[in-house]
């Protein structure tokens, strides 16, 4: 069972995440403190440690729109959160699977702060309103990566082969 | 085919290649800016246990260009353009340019101007804004910083999904006062943001066939606000043209164009003789509406410059507004052209003397404010009028602010007014 600790719209951009300011900590074990910068009170609770990991933030269309950085995936990975949303940018969906943060596609889920949902293959339910809803698959090009536990391992097995 | 099908072909060594089939194209041109200093990062990690040196695939096909904090805005990024100049050196890359006045700007511009993006390339640039080289008939897209390492490892991007491609046909004559930037920003707030996302925009059409080179580069580099992977406009006597006149390139050029019968997602079709100037409003870049709506709104600042528009002849336009007026006491313009080559020419053609002159401040090239790194943040509340390529909260520094995007005369007659005015008077 994971917790909707964070309910988000549509087009939340990567200046949302992890805002321009902050780009020039690149290390993904430090990128984590200005996840949701912008937002103070939610920044605290992650960075208090009362987020447990698994939680899920989500989100409407086109989560993770603007910029490359691929801090906007590691700061979220640093808590392993997982990212439910009804669509996802391009460049920010192929930054999680390379990173190994988990993303969701559900085109019909209706969720509130505080719920919480069962996180299955092809179904997502959300057990304190009783709803069932659809999973998209994610982009198939990006399973082998996912399944390698990211593009780092992906690519030393690449190197070596 | 359409252009990127064919160029994806050639780029896995197959005759052709389907929409959504799963390729490993090889890379001709692996750009990064300040950025590198993740990818160099994630590039030591992928070699550790391995046994092997970590050596790039080929140094001659990797680009850095410092431009996102030039000069260092702290003594993080002092360390980091360091390490990336240690790094730089000890790989003998070949296609770096430093904050040098000889040789600096910003990413999207340095690349075309050199030469070093060619018709038919794939071009890969940890830089969402990488789509601009579409603009020479390549298929250019942004990726992140492990993506980058990967590419540099192997020289080639895995596990890309052949994109499907949207066609936009611009036809008839831009009005006078209205520009490429109109056409973006009018296309993005059709189909919104998210509207083209995963997919490629092909511009066709007499409106882009007339286009110079700056115009297309100014259209591709905003086809990601709406979400497309890249955009591109398939290289014609044009292309060629800058790329012997303007990069200096010689030698053979292979200009790839789309079959007669590709088959495309959708068409789209604009027409440019009938736009008036548009103007992104806050905070996403598709809540575009007709400048008739929002003119009159007061600014504070007031932004020309950007990989968007900071070419040279977005600063004439600029210049022949200002000249022989004065800014509106309660604003500020700043000025960043997109590359030093640029700042010399508007220099010489005594564009710089001209916005100088009205008040405004011409600041070194670089991506400065746009990104709301460093130089010319927001105060609360505070509203700019800029010529940049996004306005997401907090963009320009400031959350608490308000960015709305236009194109160079909108901004210029507004800086002399005050408030959003129409430049066609
Ligand atoms: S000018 Fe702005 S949009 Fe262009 S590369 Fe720099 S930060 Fe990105």
């Amino acid at each position: 069972m994971a917790t909707v600790v964070l309910k988000l719209g549509n087009d939340i951009s990567t200046d949302h995440i992890y805002p321009g300011r902050y780009m020039a900590t690149v290390l993904p074990t430090e990128t984590p403190q200005f996840a949701f910068a912008d937002m103070a009170e939610f920044n605290a609770m992650l960075r208090s440690g009362a987020v447990s990991p698994g939680s899920v933030i989500v989100a409407g269309q086109n989560f993770g729109c603007g910029s490359s950085r691929e801090q906007a995936a590691s700061t979220l990975k640093g808590y392993d959160l997982v990212i439910v949303a009804k669509g996802f940018a391009r460049i920010f969906l192929q930054n999680s699977a390379n990173l190994g943060l988990r993303t969701v596609i559900s085109p019909d889920l209706e969720a509130s702060e505080g719920d919480e949902l069962e996180l299955l293959d092809d179904a997502i339910v959300n057990r304190t309103t009783g709803q069932r809803a659809s999973v998209i698959p994610l982009p198939k090009a990006r399973q082998a990566i996912i399944d390698a536990g990211g593009l780092i391992a992906y690519a030393r097995q690449r190197l070596l082969a | 085919m359409t252009i990127v099908q064919k160029i994806l072909a050639r780029a896995t060594g197959q005759s052709s290649v389907a929409v959504g089939d799963i390729v490993e194209p090889r890379v001709d041109l692996a750009m990064s800016h300040e950025n590198a200093a993740l990818v160099i990062n994630q590039f030591r990690e992928i070699y550790k246990g391995t046994g092997r040196e970590p050596i790039v695939w080929d140094p001659e096909r990797i680009a850095i260009i410092f431009d996102h904090r030039v000069p260092a805005e702290s003594s993080k990024t002092a360390t980091n353009q360091k390490r990336i100049r240690e790094f730089v050196a000890a790989q003998g890359i070949g296609k770096f340019h430093d904050m040098r006045g000889d040789q600096g700007g910003i990413c999207h511009q340095i690349l075309p101007e050199n030469g070093y993006v060619r018709p038919g390339q794939v071009v890969v640039g940890t830089d969402s804004h990488t789509t601009s080289h579409g603009a020479l008939g390549a298929f250019a897209f942004g990726i992140g910083a492990t993506e980058m390492a990967a590419v540099w490892a192997l020289g080639c991007v895995f596990n890309v999904e052949v994109p499907a491609t949207m066609k936009v046909v611009v036809r008839g004559v831009l009005p006078e006062g209205v520009a490429p930037k109109d056409i973006i920003l009018n296309l993005i707030g059709r189909v919104s943001a998210e509207g083209a996302n995963f997919k490629v925009i092909e511009f066709h059409g007499d409106a882009i066939r007339s286009m110079d080179t700056s115009g297309r580069l100014t259209i591709c580099n905003m086809a990601v606000e709406a979400g497309a992977t890249s955009g591109i406009v398939p290289a014609d006597e044009e292309t060629v043209r800058y790329l012997r006149e303007v990069a200096g390139v010689t030698g053979e050029l292979d200009v790839v164009t789309p079959d007669p019968d590709a088959a495309y997602s959708e068409v789209v079709e604009i027409d440019a003789s009938s736009l008036v100037p548009q103007i992104a409003c806050p905070h996403t870049v598709d809540h575009v509406k007709a400048i008739t709506d929002v003119a009159g709104t007061r600014v504070d600042q007031v932004v020309i410059g950007s990989c968007t528009n900071g070419r040279l002849d977005d600063l004439a336009v600029a210049a022949r507004l200002v000249k022989g007026h004065r800014l509106a006491s309660h604003v500020r313009m700043l000025v960043f052209p997109a590359s030093w080559r640029i700042y010399k020419e508007a220099m010489q053609r005594g564009y710089l003397s001209d916005l100088i002159d009205a008040g405004a401040t011409v600041m070194n090239p670089g991506c400065g404010c746009c990104l709301g790194v460093h130089q010319g943040a927001l105060g609360d509340g505070e509203v700019a009028l800029s010529t940049t390529n996004r306005n997401f909260k907090g963009r320009m520094g400031n959350p608490t602010a308000e960015v709305y995007l236009c194109s160079p005369a909108v901004a210029a007659a507004s800086a002399i007014t005050g408030v959003i005015t129409d430049p066609r008077g």
